[in-house]
């Protein structure tokens, strides 16, 4: 690549499995502009005091093997090599990992379900997750994080040729949790992933969602949905690398936001590479406002360096609740609040409906329910 | 009975500087049940204004006059409360709620006009039947409320929820605006069997007479300025049709 083909975009240069290789962030630079620091609690300048503990619980069909593994396993950061400080920090200090595989043409009778409950937030505590599809291999994967936990993990999702995996990854931490996150996903020829973050709980979230392809006909879908209460930071940023032909992506983020300091970040990167040709891509965040003092940042970055793409697109708008519609469903007898409900609740049911977990799309709605009563209450 | 009356109505919006504008400019009308009055003007003569005023839409404020409804002070109401008091507006754009399926928010209506939850079962049977009658496909039951919807599919769907919310007086807004012929006597045959039930009233605001040849009128009233100018029957809609308008738009502006 020569160059004046690469991306003006420097935020994804950077990658290493050393901590030292990462200046400790102020605040000032692009990545973490948006991000509180004084409430990561020391996980980005080394001063955080590991003795935190998140539990897992593992629920997998027979197809499927979930396996805890010490930090030499060889299947372990393969996939992906930490982006930024905090990354390369949890990289540095898990003490055990989890490897999930769903072996070749397999195709897994249930979701497997890890549930990760924090059980202290005044302490660190680090986690590593690979979900290895072997080839043509099918599963559903549902991260359930829970509890009070600083946590700072990465998560790897090895999509094998021909592979299909569904991912959806519950945040709902208690009030006081720090969960900072990245979670990369790798396709190889004619894999599909799809992926769902649902972010509703903690104090401070950021999640780093992101697919790279290995081979063409790679097709991901990246989701997500958000419902910040006063107070609540949280942040996802994306990142699709289009560096081969023919691949598709799809992002959809969608949150509400309400009360003093309810804030939200939302950053979407994709670049398609000069050789990427055939690239279909469209990225889309919408936010809703529903009360006064709350911030929005939502910033698309699409950066294209061929002239042969099948489609490319981005969108971002962040609004409060249209009169409109609320004088519409209002001149149909229904109450203001339930009107609120209804608006916000279709914004965001048309992505919770995709997600394939029944048992999670309903906590997903009855845990928006519950946002929305507090909003309906104050 | 139910009887909607409206008195020396005066509305002003906001003018987009720092002032307001007066559209309405003392509005007198009384629509009775098992009336049908057809309200005609040109462009701009407030025709609109007065359809959503009496619908309590937040972007017109009523600065003289009354709305009452069997009585009862329309104007302290909110909307929903109006609506549910038996007053209904259909809509001449109505909105597009994402994610909102039209038999959810049918429900929903139906379930705040009603005062209860109708069973699943019967609600289901009564809104295919009404679809039925207005040619809507069922699948539409489906899909978000006015999403991608044409012009035709949407005018359909506000009469879908005139004869489903059974109001007691029913302000229809252009109704007939946009609509091909096919789809102008499918909703026409809508708001004859709403204005056929039993005590309920019609005001029809529309700017063609296309509409009147399906849809008769006992009483026409020609707006303009902001007021109503002349009253009379259905005479008064042949008049218009072969004089237009002209002579009405200044005798709104003399006022």
């Amino acid at each position: 690549m020569g160059l004046d083909t690469r991306p003006l975009s420097t935020l994804h240069d950077k990658a290493s499995y050393e901590v030292a290789d990462f200046d400790v962030p102020t605040g000032r630079e692009e990545e973490w502009r948006f991000t509180p620091l004084r409430r990561l609690r020391g996980l980005h300048n080394g001063t955080a005091e590991a003795h935190g503990k998140v539990v897992l619980e593992a629920e997998a069909p027979p197809e499927v093997t979930v396996e805890t593994v010490g930090r030499d396993d060889a299947r372990l950061g393969k996939a992906y090599v930490p982006a930024d400080r905090v990354s390369a920090q949890a990289w540095a200090s898990f003490t055990h990992a989890t490897v999930v595989t769903v072996p070749k043409e397999a195709v897994a009778s249930a979701p497997t379900v890890l549930r990760l409950r924090g059980e202290d937030d005044s302490s660190a505590a680090y986690g590593h997750t690979t979900v290895i599809l072997e080839p043509f291999a099918e599963a559903t994967v549902v991260l359930a994080h829970r509890g009070s936990a600083t946590y700072a993990d990465n998560v790897e999702f090895v999509v094998g040729d021909g592979a299909r995996l569904s991912v959806i990854s519950l945040q709902d931490w208690a009030d006081g949790s720090v969960h900072v996150s990245h979670q990369h996903a790798r396709l190889g020829r004619d894999a599909r992933f799809v992926s769902h973050n649902v972010s509703l709980g903690g104090d401070l979230v950021r999640i780093s969602p992101s697919v790279g392809y290995d081979a063409p006909g790679g097709d991901a879908e990246l989701y997500g949905v958000y419902f910040a209460d006063g107070g609540q930071h949280l942040e996802h940023r994306l990142l699709v690398d289009h560096t081969v032909p023919n691949c598709r992506s799809r992002v959809d983020y969608r949150g509400a936001l309400q009360d003093e300091d309810a804030h939200a970040v939302w950053i979407g990167d994709v670049i398609i590479r000069a050789e990427a040709e055939g690239t279909d891509t469209y990225e889309l965040n919408r936010n809703l406002v529903l009360t006064d003092g709350t911030r929005v940042d939502s910033v698309p970055n699409l950066e294209i360096l061929t002239g042969e793409v099948a489609g490319a697109g981005h969108a971002s708008a962040s609004g409060r609740l249209d009169d409109e519609h609320l004088f519409y469903l209002q001149a149909r007898g229904i109450t203001f609040d339930e009107a609120r409900r209804m608006v916000v609740r279709g914004f965001l049911g048309q992505l919770i409906e995709r997600i394939e977990v029944a048992e999670v799309r309903e906590k997903v709605r009855e845990a928006i329910e519950a946002e929305l009563d507090r909003g309906a209450a104050r | 009975m139910a009887t909607l009356e409206i008195r020396d109505l005066h509305v002003s919006v906001a003018d987009g500087s720092d002032g307001t504008k007066e559209i309405l400019r003392g509005v007198d009308l009384t629509v009775q049940a098992g009336e049908t009055h057809a309200l005609m003007g040109p462009n701009g003569s407030g025709k609109s204004t007065l359809a959503y005023a009496v619908a309590g839409h937040p972007k017109y404020e009523v600065t003289a006059g009354t709305v009452t409804l069997d009585g009862e002070d329309v104007l302290g109401m909110s909307v929903d409360e109006r609506a549910r008091a038996g007053l209904f507006l259909a809509m001449q754009y109505p909105v597009e709620v994402p994610g909102v399926s039209v038999s959810n928010f049918l429900r929903s209506a139906v379930t705040a006009v009603r005062g209860e939850a109708p069973k699943l079962r019967e609600f289901s049977k009564e809104m295919k039947k009404a679809m039925d009658d207005l040619s809507i496909d069922p699948a539409f039951a489906q899909r978000s409320l006015n999403e991608g919807f044409s012009g035709g599919e949407k005018k359909r769907h506000e009469i879908l929820q005139l004869e489903m919310l059974k109001p007691k007086i029913a302000v229809l807004d252009e109704t007939d605006s946009g609509l091909d012929v096919d789809a102008l006597k499918v909703v026409s045959e809508g708001v004859n069997r709403f204005s056929s039930g039993a005590g309920t009233g019609v005001l029809l605001i529309t700017h063609y007479t296309r509409i009147l040849r399906y849809v008769k009128p006992d009483f026409v009233h020609v707006f303009s300025g902001g007021r109503v100018v002349a009253e009379g029957g259905p005479e008064l809609a042949d008049e218009l049709e072969n004089e237009g308008y002209e002579k009405y738009a200044k005798a709104g502006a003399a006022l």
